[in-house]
This record gives structure tokens, sequence and C-alpha cells, in this order.
């Protein structure tokens, strides 16, 4: 089955070739392939273990924090594979930055959290970090809600806004593509609307891969979906006839509910 | 006697059992304090804060030669104990953690908590006192630092474990290095937890007394001069309280009372410094 079997149009910022993954000896990901496209959305789909965090771990080489997990194959970013042993993984996270399933505010104040990735690349003067901080609180839609309490911690914030202030503290870094791991699964309702909504905005500066377990909410923000089972990439395209006309038996069952 | 009841019974014996063995233990600890406090409070006054310790015949006397000591030596300690601890810590938790050398430095810092403290004290008498000229105040923080390190290296290293991995992964993900993430995210995010280790190795020297007996051995005479004898509580209480002398044991008494509230201060404070960071 060659995993790239509907084209994508469009520049792709990071093209993944042929990837595969190992945990030790288990193999979680098999010979994927694929381009995430510049200022779209592309969305992560398929059942619990069918490889589609452990995807998103390589593009930032999150897996390299543990021994035993490994990758291989290609994924070109900027015309180098970041797979490269060579590649700086520091500089790396700062250009491709990622959110994670769980709100994790660092146990600082509110400002200090967004300043914190700033400062580790940009020298910023102290009136510049002001303006850097508002700029992503505002981009957060989270500006009017903390602009009076920048100095309290961030883990006095709710739930819906501590995971805003984690897609703010990404974003200030500047990077090209954010990384979000099934950003909404701990939140509310109301908090994941909002958080969606952001989604949408974002998309005209940052090119966006998202993980998702809510094949509605997949439905709702991405451009292209991605169908993943065991490991395979079993199809990927535009989401709309991904969903309205799967070309894949296998997709077509798990979008119908059939399994999962 | 149908199982039911059998199990009621069963359930009464296991709860008298143990509700005898707590009162032991407590009627032993409330025994002892109420002692301490008897004696000691009856010691308590203004010339035990004020006045140096007595010479042998003489009336009167107080503490503060021994109380200045104390304060220096386990100063020191904290000062020296409390950065290697920390980094050691760091180091087992979030770098070394599979090297064969960070098991190591485990395995003798579980020695080192479990090591007789005469040992330490001799220790640092062959090493320090012998070869270097003398007993001194700095010997005996030499001595209260390794005892206290290895509290300070688990409690750090036990502390930094909790921390949730999602917590190191989001610092990491901003493009941090290891050093930044481990400084600015882990660690503060366990800040009450290592400050109470620190409070509990501190509570823990001030009260030794085995290696100072070696060390900074005794003096009579207020000082501040480290790299000489120095008067510390612990060795003054075990001298006074075995002499002849009522002043003497009435100083011990005294001396004994200190250490127990301040002992017993920094266990409150550490308490409340834990439980001031588990309901954030």
């Amino acid at each position: 089955m060659s995993a790239l079997q509907q084209a994508v149009d469009g520049e792709a910022i990071l093209a993944v070739r042929d990837l595969s993954f190992y945990y030790g000896d288990f193999r979680g990901l098999n010979q994927v392939s694929l381009d995430i496209l510049k200022n779209k959305v592309t969305a992560f789909i398929g059942p619990s273990g069918c490889g589609k965090s452990t995807l998103l771990r390589t593009f930032n080489r999150m897996y390299d924090l543990y021994p035993g997990q490994r990758a291989e194959g290609q994924i070109i970013f900027h015309g180098s594979n970041l797979l490269d042993r060579k590649q700086d993984v520091n500089l790396l996270r700062a250009r491709i930055g990622m959110v994670f399933q769980k709100p994790t505010p660092f146990p600082m104040t509110i400002y200090e959290n967004i300043a914190f990735g700033v400062r580790l690349y940009e020298p910023l003067a102290k009136s510049d970090m002001d303006e850097r901080v508002e700029w992503a609180l505002r981009k957060a839609a989270l500006w009017e809600e903390t602009r009076n309490k920048l100095q309290q911690s961030g883990l006095s914030l709710s739930g819906g806004q501590q995971q805003r202030l984690c897609i703010a503290r990404t974003i200030a870094v500047k990077p090209d593509v954010v990384l979000l791991d099934e950003p909404t699964s701990a939140l509310d309702p109301l908090s994941t609307a909002k958080i969606e909504e952001l989604i949408n905005e974002l998309k005209s500066e940052y090119s966006i891969a998202i993980v998702t377990h809510n094949m509605q909410q997949a439905a709702r923000i991405s451009d292209y979906t991605a169908f993943m089972y065991i490991g395979e990439l079993i199809e990927f395209g535009n989401t709309r006839e991904l969903f309205v006309k799967p070309k894949q038996q296998h997709t077509e069952d798990y979008i119908t509910g059939r399994f999962g | 006697m149908n199982r039911y009841s059998r199990r009621i019974l069963t359930n009464r014996i296991g709860i008298g059992l143990s509700m005898a063995a707590m009162t032991f233990g407590l009627l032993a600890l409330l025994w002892i304090l109420w002692t301490l406090f008897y004696n000691g409070f009856a010691a308590l006054s203004w010339d035990l804060f004020t006045q140096d310790t007595p010479a042998p015949g003489s009336e009167g006397g107080g503490l503060r030669n021994a109380i200045v000591g104390s304060l220096l030596i386990v100063g020191v300690t904290t000062l020296v104990s409390t950065p290697i601890g920390i980094l050691a810590g760091i180091y087992l938790a979030e770098f070394g953690s599979r090297s064969r050398f960070a098991a190591t430095t485990r395995f003798v810092t579980d020695i080192m908590l479990s090591a007789p403290s005469i040992v330490v004290g001799l220790f640092v008498y062959a090493l320090a006192v012998a070869t270097l000229g003398g007993f001194s105040g700095w010997a005996g923080s030499l001595a209260l630092s390794l005892i206290a390190i290895p509290v300070v290296v688990r409690t750090t290293e036990n502390m930094l474990l909790l921390v949730p991995g999602s917590l190191r992964e989001a610092a990491f993900a901003v493009g941090a290095p290891h050093w930044q993430v481990s400084l600015k995210v882990t660690l503060p995010a366990v800040k009450a937890g290592v400050l109470t280790g620190i409070l509990l190795a501190i509570a823990r020297v001030t009260g030794e007394t085995a290696p100072l007996l070696f060390t900074a051995l005794n003096n009579q005479f207020y000082s501040t001069d480290m790299s000489q004898p120095m008067g510390n509580l612990p060795v003054v209480i075990f001298q006074f309280a075995m002499s002849p002398y009522d002043n003497w044991v009435n100083l011990a008494w005294g001396g004994a009372l200190l250490i127990a509230l301040m002992v017993l201060a920094i266990n409150i404070v550490a308490r409340v410094l834990f439980r001031k960071k588990s309901s954030d």
C-alpha cells in the first residue's frame, strides 16, 4: 500500500519520507510518507495506539529524551533532514513548537511563562519583551483575561486558560510549525471551541499539525486529514474528501464508527 | 461463633493492639518532652543568652558561646551542603538516571544516610583534625556537611522524580537546553519539597553530638573564629549533663530545651511549606 495515495498540492513545510519508528524492538510507525503543508491545518486521526502521537513527536525529536526510541527515514524541513544526528534539537524545537494534551504551565508567572522561551533565542530589551508577551497573549485570545495579572503564577489560571497560555508560549517563539497533541481532550466544550477558533486564526501564519481523537474536530478545523492504523498511514488527503468519500474501506469503517 | 462475629472480634483485637502500640510510643515521647520542658524552662533565663559557659566551680553562667558556635557551625554546614546536595540531586534525577556513575552515587548516598554519625566524626578527625593541626569550627562543619548532604541529595532527587514527564517535555518543547529545563522549570516546580529536605537536614545536624566531639571539640570562651575549637550546644550538653556541678546540669537542660525548640520550629516550618505546596 503506497502511503501517498492522494497527492496534496501546495508547499510542504515538512516532507515525511519512509519514516519508521521504533520503541526498542517494537515498531510504532511503518514507512510513513506525507507532506505537512505550509499555512494549512493537518489533522491526524485513528484509534489509540495507531502511531499518530508518535508521528507528531518525531517532528520535534521529542523522542530523543528517551533512550531506546529511534526513527528511521527522512523528515525534510527547510531543505535538510531533521532526523539527522547533526541537527541541533533545541534550535529545531524553537522552530517547531508543541502543545500537549494536558496544560503544562511552567511554575512561574504568566509573563515569565511566555518570556522564558523567547529569551532562549532572542535577547530582547524589556520593552520589546513586554510587546512580545502582549502580542502572544493577544494571538492566543488570552490578553483580556490576563492583562492585569501578568505577575501571577501561570498555575492560577483555569484549565482552558492554561492551555491557551501554552499556545501563547509556543507561538511567542515564532516557530514555523505548531504541533498540537490532543490539545482539547482535557478541556470543557467552551474552552475547546475557543481553542478551535484560535487554530483557525493561527493558520495564516503557522503550519499546524494536530492529533485528535475527536473526528468532528478534525472535520471542523483541518484542511487535510491523515488516517492512521497500527503504525501505517492508511489514507491522507483533503479533509472534506476523506470524510465524505473515503477511498479506503478501513477509513470508511473508522469514520462511520464501525470499528475504533 | 459465626464468621461475621469472628470478623468483628478480629477487627477489635487489631484496633486494640494498634491503639496500645500508639499509646506506648506517644507516652514515651510525652514523658521525654515533659521532663525536658520541666527542667529546661526552669533553666531558661536571660543569662542563658548573655553569659558564657562558666568555669568549674563558679556560679551562674550561660550558653552564649555555645549558641553562637552552634549557629555558625550549622550555618556554614547549610551553606556548604545545600548547593552540593541540590546539584547532586539534579544530576541523579535529570541527567545520569541510567548511568553507572549515578547508580554508584545513589548507593554511596544511601550508605551515608545510615552511617553512624560517630564514624563520620572519626573520619573527619583523621582527615582534617589530626593532619591539619587541631580541632576547629571548620572541621565541625565538614563533619556535619557529610551528614546533611546525603539527606539533601535524596530529597532533591525524589522530589524531581515526582515532576510529571509532561512538564519536562513542555520545557524541552520550547527549545530550552537541558540545564535550563532543570534549573528554571523542574527544580522550581518542586521548590517547596526541596526546601523541606534542606530544613530536615538542618534539623538533623542541629542535634548531632558525636561528629562534633572529634572535630569542633568545645570552647569555654566566646569565639567566632572558625579555625579554632568552637563551643556548641550538643557537646556542652554532653559535658555539662554529666558534671557534678548543679549550675552546669541546669545549663545542660536549658541547652537541650533550646535545641529541641529549634528542631521543632524547623519541622513546623517544613510542614507548613510542604502543605502550602501540595494544596497549590
